[in-house]
């Protein structure tokens, strides 16, 4: 049988080896947030905060706007750092890791940027290959071996010598994702992958994501709003809503939630416990100005 | 009353503190020089040509006029007691000693230290840093040390130049149009400069090659990620430079007189 040349199939470690004299052992719950609390100024933003992510699983973290999904996910990789509460990976509190440490843990993960983030002086090639560069000896002709595969599952072998303004918001996305995934990671995490793709890449990320996720054996952690794609992809999925999970299941069993809430998320509804004005004086006495503003 | 003491005990408070994370940046920013000038001076190659290359016109544009009005007023000053010969020695002197170095980082401030620091701080505005950092890259190393080393190389290059433009500003002023004799232009300036003076002018270059670029990138890096705080870090960055050149610049000249 022929193995697939982009995703070939891997064996699993039974020994995690050692990075720069760091050894990260695996568990079965790849990440577990235990009762985090974050906070922005007077803002709370998670107050005891639980969840589990499991090895191999597609979960999809869900929200409304301003839930900190993509807070979560920064907490997740120590970008920010929680007030209260623990965020394990593979078992080891995040907080406790020194710089050495933490990035032996980061080169386990990708991460794909909501806006990309792309290297503006370095073309779609050099940006895919930076991790590379940057981490392994690899020769050049391998290095442009393995970059120009990853480009071509993303559909983009072809803009190898475009530079990021060069691109759209859709093809900059699918740049970053195969930068995240360049160096095979334990890890990825998508913040918002969907927005601004064409309904053809849309069809053909999501795909990407399933297929990467069983044919690497990874484990994926997507932040979407897109109910729809990314129910058909997820295993598991989280809605968050005013700093704590208030529903967790497979996307099946969220659709068929009773939970107001949940229903009121999952099927785009205007009207439910989640307002979509943000609090206001009202509309008629504020347009009559007969309040002092 | 108590409010303003309150205000400036807080002030004072949050200038040593800023202060103090500048001196942990600078010594974070040398502790990676070593590896960044013997594993990877590509990079390094590359931000001198950003720095000091692309400086050029402005530096040789701005030295020929400094040189040239120079000429003109030391021609225009000496002549009434009969020392017009004398232009080249202080033509010279101004140059190497001060304004060579102090214009020049003046200018450098305004060209290469506001690219340096609204590219990095538009890098943290879009998430490049933060990828970085996921990518276990240290942003510190990779980005903010090479833009540090290739500042500080391209200035006393960019002073030289800019002296040595100067130089022939005043000459073309002073010998071609003024008509002082060529020969008393050149020897009052050797007779004059010493050893001593160039070694002030290159201590002063690298000094303000260090605070020029230094600030720059400290300012980048702790810009607020809107567009609105990279305006602001590209301001401070002119401004920090500008006061903070003068001062050191008067600081070296007492101590070295």
């Amino acid at each position: 049988m022929l193995r697939n040349p982009v995703f070939p199939e891997q064996e699993p470690h039974e020994h995690q080896p050692a990075v720069d004299g760091v050894v990260i052992e695996d568990s079965e719950n790849v990440i577990e947030i235990r009762d985090l609390m974050y906070s922005r100024g007077a803002r709370v933003i998670f107050k005891n905060l639980n969840l589990t992510i499991k090895r191999g699983e597609i979960t999809a973290l869900m929200g409304p706007s301003g839930t900190g999904k993509t807070t979560l996910l920064r907490l997740i990789t120590r970008q920010l750092v929680p007030q209260h509460g623990a965020i394990l990976i593979n078992g080891m509190d995040i907080a406790t890791l020194n710089t050495r440490e933490l990035y032996v843990l980061r080169r386990r993960f990708g991460m794909l940027f909501q806006n990309g983030a792309l290297l503006t002086d370095l073309n779609v090639f050099e940006n895919v290959a930076f991790p590379l560069r940057e981490h392994t000896k690899l020769t050049n002709r391998l290095i442009r071996h393995v970059v120009l595969t990853k480009l071509h599952a993303v559909g983009l072998r072809g803009a190898a010598d475009m530079m990021p303004a060069e691109l759209s918001g859709g093809m900059a996305r699918r740049v970053a994702l195969a930068r995240a995934m360049v160096m095979d990671p334990e890890i990825l995490i998508y913040d918002e992958p969907f927005v601004g793709l064409d309904p053809i890449s849309m069809g053909v990320i999501v795909r990407l994501v399933r297929r990467m996720n069983d044919a690497l054996g990874i484990t994926s952690i997507v932040v979407s709003h897109d109910v729809a794609e990314v129910s058909t992809v997820a295993d598991r999925s989280y809605l968050i809503s005013d700093g704590k999970v208030a529903a967790s299941g497979s996307p099946g069993e969220l659709s068929a939630a009773n939970s107001e809430l949940v229903r009121q998320f999952m099927h785009g509804m205007a009207d439910g416990p989640v307002a979509f004005h943000y609090d206001a004086p009202d509309y008629e006495e504020q347009l009559l100005g007969r309040d002092s503003g | 009353m108590r409010a303003l003491i309150r205000d400036l005990y807080n002030n004072l408070v949050e200038f040593v503190r800023t202060f103090g994370a500048f001196q942990l940046f600078f010594l974070r920013v040398l502790s990676h020089t070593p590896h960044m000038v013997f594993g990877r001076p590509g990079l390094v190659v590359k931000q001198i040509y950003n720095a000091g290359a692309l400086s050029l016109v402005i530096i040789m544009v701005c030295g020929f006029f400094v040189g040239g009005v120079l000429g003109l007023q030391g021609y225009s000053n000496l002549a009434r007691f009969n020392a017009a010969d004398s232009v080249g020695a202080l033509v010279a002197l101004a140059l190497i000693k001060e304004l060579g170095p102090v214009i020049t980082a003046l200018l450098f401030a305004g060209r290469a230290g506001t690219a340096l620091s609204s590219e990095i701080g538009l890098m943290k505005a879009t998430d490049q840093l933060s990828a970085m950092e996921m990518m276990a890259v240290s942003p510190v190393k990779r980005v903010l040390v090479p833009r540090f080393l290739g500042g500080v190389v391209a200035m006393p290059l960019l002073v030289a130049i800019f002296t040595c433009i100067g130089l022939f500003g005043a000459h073309v002023v002073a010998v071609d149009l003024l008509s002082v004799d060529v020969g008393a232009f050149w020897q009052q300036m050797q007779l004059s400069v010493d050893m001593e003076d160039i070694q002030e002018g290159v201590l002063k270059s690298f000094v303000f090659g260090i605070v020029a670029s230094l600030l720059a990138v400290w300012e980048g890096y702790n810009a607020i990620p809107t567009a609105e705080g990279v305006g602001r870090a590209t301001t401070r960055t002119v401004v920090i430079t500008a006061i903070s050149v003068l001062i050191l610049d008067f600081m070296i000249t007492a101590v070295m007189l």
